[in-house]
């Protein structure tokens, strides 16, 4: 196992939380994707989605160009929220467990009927500005984190592992300059 | 691309539902829906992120590589198989930057921002919003653009 390739000491330090919890996740997300394509084709990605919502709004070129997929990813979206609350109701409120399956001590958990929702700690205006950015980015370099890093990466596209290598490395050194300042969460 | 949405196979969206419950679900399961993690692993105190995409990407990448040998065409839209290969140009680079300096400073991206409203994260609301209004801004800019390239610029 991968667990007995490193020192338990460094296995400690380089993954706190183990490693199941996020192979396990990451599997489901590329099976989410799978499933997607068998049926149709389609390699999917989850920022388009702003673009071709937007299409229902603005009559802007960009926008409309997306008019014939917009339905659908809308219902990709809608399964993404829902499959997320599944998650919520189940191994998040501790009403299903595995040992797969590792809790964490990251943000606030919140109860409502009897099930343990979550919330964030990072600070709205950080959400807000990053999530402009990420609007602007991902739409302009032609995917995000799963276009370009799960489908473009699954593709062996040599565009897709610049982008997801591009973005990665701005991203760790944002992260550890905004750190390095002192700003938390 | 009209073909598609004018003769739609009736199980065509209950699929897209399927797929991205499981997809929702994973990302839930895998704690990426939540930015802490997201930044935890940008700021290297926890690496165990790396697997979450590299999980996902060789799921896809084992179907993408067998499937089009296997199958002709998909069932529910008649089209073939292909993969996600899009072309390289400084966009991909200027864009996968903006997009670094956003992620790192928010720990969201797209996928893990509906995922993260899923788990009961009202507050990536925030996220959210910005997201719409940095696609609006980008597509608006690059609109008007096509329009005044297409446009005759007359020297009167």
């Amino acid at each position: 196992m991968v667990t007995e390739l490193f020192a338990p000491a460094l296995y400690e330090a380089l993954f706190p939380a183990g490693i199941s919890r996020y192979a396990v996740g990451g599997l489901l997300v590329g099976l989410g994707a799978v499933v997607i394509y068998l049926g149709t084709g389609i390699p999917a990605g989850a920022s388009t989605f702003l673009e071709s919502t937007l299409s229902y709004v603005s009559d802007q070129s960009r926008f409309q160009r997306y008019v014939s997929s917009r339905d659908w990813r809308v219902v990709f979206t809608l399964g993404i929220v829902a499959g997320a609350f599944g998650y919520a109701l189940t191994f998040q409120s501790g009403l299903v467990s595995s040992g797969l399956y590792e809790s964490g001590t990251t943000g606030q958990l919140y109860d409502v009927a009897g099930f343990s929702f979550w919330s964030t700690d990072v600070q709205p205006w950080r959400l807000f500005i990053g999530g402009v950015l990420v609007g602007i980015g991902t739409r302009i370099g032609k995917g995000c984190t799963s276009g370009h890093g799960v489908c473009g990466v699954g593709s062996g596209s040599k565009t897709s592992i610049v982008g997801v290598i591009t973005f990665l490395i701005v991203a760790i050194g944002t992260a550890q300059v905004v750190m390095a300042l002192g700003v938390s969460p | 691309m009209s073909s598609m949405s004018q003769q739609r196979h009736p199980l065509f969206v209950p699929l897209i539902f399927v797929g991205g419950l499981i997809f929702g679900f994973g990302l839930g399961f895998s704690h990426m829906a939540r930015p802490e993690v997201v930044l935890n692993f940008l700021q290297f105190e926890d690496f165990g992120l790396l697997f979450v995409m590299g999980g996902a990407a060789v799921v896809t990448g084992i179907a993408f590589a067998l499937v089009p040998r296997l199958f002709d065409r998909a069932p529910l839209t008649g089209d073939t198989y292909g993969r996600r290969l899009k072309s390289f140009d400084r966009n991909v680079l200027i864009g996968g930057a903006i997009f670094g300096v956003g992620w790192g400073l928010s720990g969201i991206c797209p996928g893990a921002a509906y995922a993260s409203l899923g788990v009961g994260n009202v507050t990536i609301l925030w996220a959210l919003a910005g997201m719409f209004v940095g696609a609006y801004l980008q597509g608006y800019w690059r609109s008007q653009r096509a329009t005044s390239r297409t446009t005759p610029t007359g020297a009167d």
